[in-house]
């Protein structure tokens, strides 16, 4: 009974951090309607910044003002970062935001490590609050028992605050109407940053109130982050009351998770998450929210399948990628097997987020999945290769099938939070049944049959798997199956008023693009000849949306080329440098930024353009306007706003 | 304020855009100060393509808009309602979480000099129905009430011409009169006003002139007696 108290109220204590960190992003999701990925770079950001501060000003003043100072310059930084980032895309898609924000995190991630170095710093006790005091018998924290106080304060804080301030009712106007808010005169652009500010400040205060109880360390972002996406999902985004309320149910679910159920703790949130969702799909206290913007922009050029010459050029391309076993070196064709694989990776993903408009975060989990399959295939059933290689698949149908059925009944970023969210799960798994799956070892001996062990066999093995399945799923687009998963994505509404059983075309979509997706794990244990959890952690899913991106998202044939220049760069990047991270995070934003079609989207816009040259060399200024108009209509350049683009798609195909 | 001049807003040579759409087509028109002018036109005529124009939240649109002494066209939509120019919306746009008094509060803004100041309670006096519901949230009120809402809260800001998109749209016959009556009130307290209406006889009531649109063309402009005296257009663009 006793230990039960001293869990219930450690629960209570990380409550206070969780939920700092979770209203923040609540309180920025509500106005600016972008999910800030960068969230838990700032809630890691401030507890470094404390850290620092805490070294140097010492006593009770000077704790507790380094722990306010570095909140207040950790939101600084903020409107830094609202200003010279945000503020360009706030009419872009959502998955150029999301993308955006983590660029930034694997920015701030790298720079963590130059400032402060790999290892862990510990933090003073807080002066005053070193002790304990004696409850039922327990001593119990008085940092502890003061994190209990102050989450309700500042409960009651943002309370008064958006209630009993002007600000704070234009602030909750924004929410409601942002259009409306600037008709009566109100300048958005300082209430956006004013509110950006406000939410990076909670969550580096989260993170500076983190010191004198854990370690301060440079993983700790990615960990927050997730759980301040279940906490928004469980208590709904945009309510601060709901994410004070999911901040105590998940804080106390990891206290007793432990104590009851050590071997699945980490799945025991996730489970609570999944309830929550089929019950009320908005969370505890959130509104449904408004429809989303589109995950894509408008496609200028309408889709179509590859023509004959087309097609004989793809062919020649496959044949010529299948002779480079004839010259190219051996660790060059295990890099090229590896490219080969996250072509099929990226092209599933590209089915779900840009066919299907359902941007996933967590497609990593499938790749993982099918790894983990391949290798249960090799170990525990003895399988031979190919067959062990088809176990891959099917375990990530398997697992998609499952967390299908919850993410299609939701969109937009709950979509993503939510498939992020999963993906944890199936990491944590992974993690934690060590009986199973290893854990942390992870499964090694996963080696090919003997025709593929030399890398030029395995080459060809891979090409003769992904090339087949890249052409199915580019037959699913144009398949009849693929006409209407386009219209559940422009239109759910519409969709389903001419038939369309948009949940179950979602689905299958999801089942479909997990199974692919599970196909390239499957190569891929094979490839390394072992498995371990971190292949389906959240980097690799963020790598395959920006395969997706980099390729052109409009496009069909961009996750190839996307996946081939990311996975190219990236691997002789790690070779260079020990900042990969920093670099590739500064790529993101800049591709977001300046190049948001990507690479087939350009190319085929200049080839859009030199047909146009070439029926007409000499264009009228007018037309050379209207291409420039249609290319803006899209989401080059600057963002155009969202309902303006909307219209455009309407006469988009107009001649110009 | 520049007394000299009676034009308080001018329009010149307006085009707007939806994407490649052309929506308004050169439409030109005058509101001078303390006038009441009448935008009428069927449904898409173009009524409140101008009025989004004028207040700059559209994303295309060519000419210029004229207001009192400065041109406003490329100024931001916030800006533009800082200067004076007041816009109540055709859908109403009440923060529907938002108290009635709460409403009011985000309208609020400095008086102005040269136009009528306005306060809740003056407000409340002009429109009785939101008296009693100070702390209602705008979503759980009438259409009626909203409408009203929805005027009070741009008054707040202390326009000096206001922008009315269709008023009496959707109001029961008793509340159109307590509306026509509150605009009344509201130019006589000096204030301008230009508003859209697809009912002649609203307009009437309250307007000194008229500005017919038709599919984004201006087609008439004079005053209500000079309207009446052109059954030709009336029947021509406003009979239904």
């Amino acid at each position: 009974m006793q230990l039960v108290f001293v869990q219930f109220m450690t629960g209570l204590a990380s409550a206070a951090s969780l939920f700092l960190v979770a209203s923040g992003l609540s309180i920025i999701f509500g106005v600016t309607r972008i999910v800030n990925f960068a969230h838990g770079a700032f809630y890691m950001l401030g507890a470094y910044v404390a850290y620092t501060l805490t070294e140097r000003l010492t006593g009770v003043f000077g704790f507790w003002f380094a722990l306010l100072a570095a909140a207040a310059f950790v939101a600084l930084l903020g409107c830094l970062l609202e200003m010279v980032l945000l503020r360009r895309i706030y009419h872009a898609p959502e998955l150029f935001q999301l993308l955006a924000t983590f660029g930034v995190t694997l920015m701030v991630e790298d720079l963590v490590l130059i400032i402060w170095g790999p290892e862990d710093l510990v933090g003073p006790r807080a002066p005053g609050l070193a002790g304990a005091v004696v409850m039922f018998g327990k001593r119990i924290p008085s940092y502890d028992l003061f994190l209990i106080v102050l989450g309700p304060l500042v409960l009651a804080g943002l309370w008064v605050l958006f209630h009993r301030t002007r600000w704070g009712v234009l602030v909750r106007a924004a929410t409601l109407d942002r259009g409306m808010v600037a008709a009566l005169g109100i300048n958005q652009k300082w209430l956006f940053t004013g509110v950006f500010a406000l939410g990076v400040f909670l969550a580096a205060l989260g993170g500076a109130l983190q010191i004198p109880r854990d370690a301060v360390n440079h993983a700790m972002d990615l960990r927050i982050i997730v759980e301040a996406f279940v906490v928004v999902v469980i208590g709904g985004l945009g309510s601060t009351t709901g994410a004070f309320v999911a901040a105590i149910i998940v804080s106390e679910l990891n206290a007793f998770g432990i104590l009851v159920f050590p071997k699945i703790s980490l799945v025991l949130v996730f489970v609570v998450m999944a309830i929550v969702l089929v019950v009320r799909p908005w969370g505890l206290f959130g509104k449904m929210p408004p429809p989303a913007q589109a995950a894509i922009g408008t496609t200028v050029r309408p889709w179509r399948p590859l023509n004959r010459t087309e097609l004989i050029i793809a062919g020649i391309v496959v044949a010529f990628v299948a002779l480079q076993p004839l010259w190219l070196s051996d660790y060059a064709l295990t890099v090229g097997s590896e490219i080969l694989i996250f072509t099929l990776f990226a092209a599933s993903l590209h089915l779900l987020m840009t066919v299907g408009g359902l941007a996933s975060f967590g497609h990593a989990a499938y790749f993982g999945l099918g790894c983990y399959g391949a290798a249960f295939g090799v170990h525990a059933a003895g399988l031979p290769m190919v067959l062990a290689i088809f176990a891959g698949p099917v375990l990530a149908a398997f697992g998609a099938a499952i967390v299908g059925w919850f993410a299609v009944s939701l969109s937009g970023v709950y979509f993503a939070m939510l498939t992020l969210a999963f993906s944890q799960i199936v990491w944590s798994i992974a993690f934690q049944w060590v009986s199973v799956t290893g854990g942390d070892n992870g499964i090694l001996g996963i080696w090919p049959a003997p025709f593929a062990s030399h890398p030029s066999g395995f080459f060809w093995l891979t090409l003769a798997f992904v090339v087949p399945a890249l052409a199915f799923l580019h037959m699913v687009i144009f398949s009849p199956f693929g006409y209407a998963l386009r219209a559940t994505r422009d239109s759910e509404l519409r969709a389903e008023a001419i038939g369309i059983d948009r949940k179950r075309v979602q689905w299958i979509a999801f089942v479909v693009a997990g199974a692919a997706a599970g196909l390239g794990g499957g190569l891929f244990a094979f490839l390394k000849g072992s498995v371990f959890p971190d292949v389906m952690g959240i980097p690799t899913s963020v790598d395959g949306l920006v395969m997706v991106l980099l390729g052109g998202i409009e496009t069909v044939l961009g996750p190839i080329a996307g996946a081939v220049v990311f996975k190219a760069l990236s691997i002789w990047l790690i070779s260079q440098t020990d900042y990969s991270k920093l670099i590739l995070g500064a790529a993101i934003v800049v591709i977001v930024l300046a190049f948001p079609k990507g690479i087939v989207g350009a190319l085929s816009d200049w080839r859009a353009r030199f047909a146009e040259w070439r029926s007409d060399p000499r264009p009228s200024p007018g037309a050379a306007a209207m291409m420039a108009a249609a290319g803006a209509g899209g989401i080059s350049g600057r963002f155009a706003d969202p309902d303006d683009v909307a219209k455009k798609s309407v006469s988009g195909r107009a001649k110009p | 304020m520049n007394w000299p001049r009676t034009s308080q807003l001018d329009v010149v040579s307006l085009n707007a855009f939806y994407g490649q759409a052309h929506i308004l087509f050169d439409v030109d028109f005058t509101v001078h100060t303390g006038e009441v002018v009448a935008l009428l036109g069927r449904n898409g005529a173009g009524k409140s393509t101008t009025f989004l124009s004028i207040m700059a939240m559209v994303a295309r649109r060519t000419g210029t808009v004229w207001f009192d002494a400065d041109e406003i066209t490329h100024l931001p939509t916030y800006e533009i309602a800082r200067r004076g120019l007041g816009f109540v919306p055709e859908n109403r746009r009440i923060f529907s979480d938002l108290t009635v008094e709460e409403n009011l509060l985000v309208g609020r803004q400095a008086p102005r000099e040269g136009a009528p100041t306005w306060e809740p309670e003056k407000l409340f006096s002009l429109f009785p129905n939101l008296a009693e519901m100070r702390k209602r949230p705008g979503g759980r009120m009438s259409g009626g009430e909203q409408q009203m809402l929805t005027i009070a809260r741009t008054l707040m800001g202390n326009p000096s011409l206001v922008l009315l998109d269709e008023p009496s749209e959707g109001l029961a016959p008793k509340i159109v009169e307590q509306m026509a009556a509150a605009i009344l009130a509201m130019k006589q307290e000096g204030l301008s006003i230009l508003l859209s209406e697809q009912n002649l006889h609203f307009a009437r009531l309250i307007s000194d002139r008229a500005v017919i649109l038709e599919k984004g063309r201006v087609q008439f402009t004079g005053t209500l007696a000079e309207l009446d005296a052109r059954p030709d257009v009336r029947d021509a663009y406003l009979a239904v």
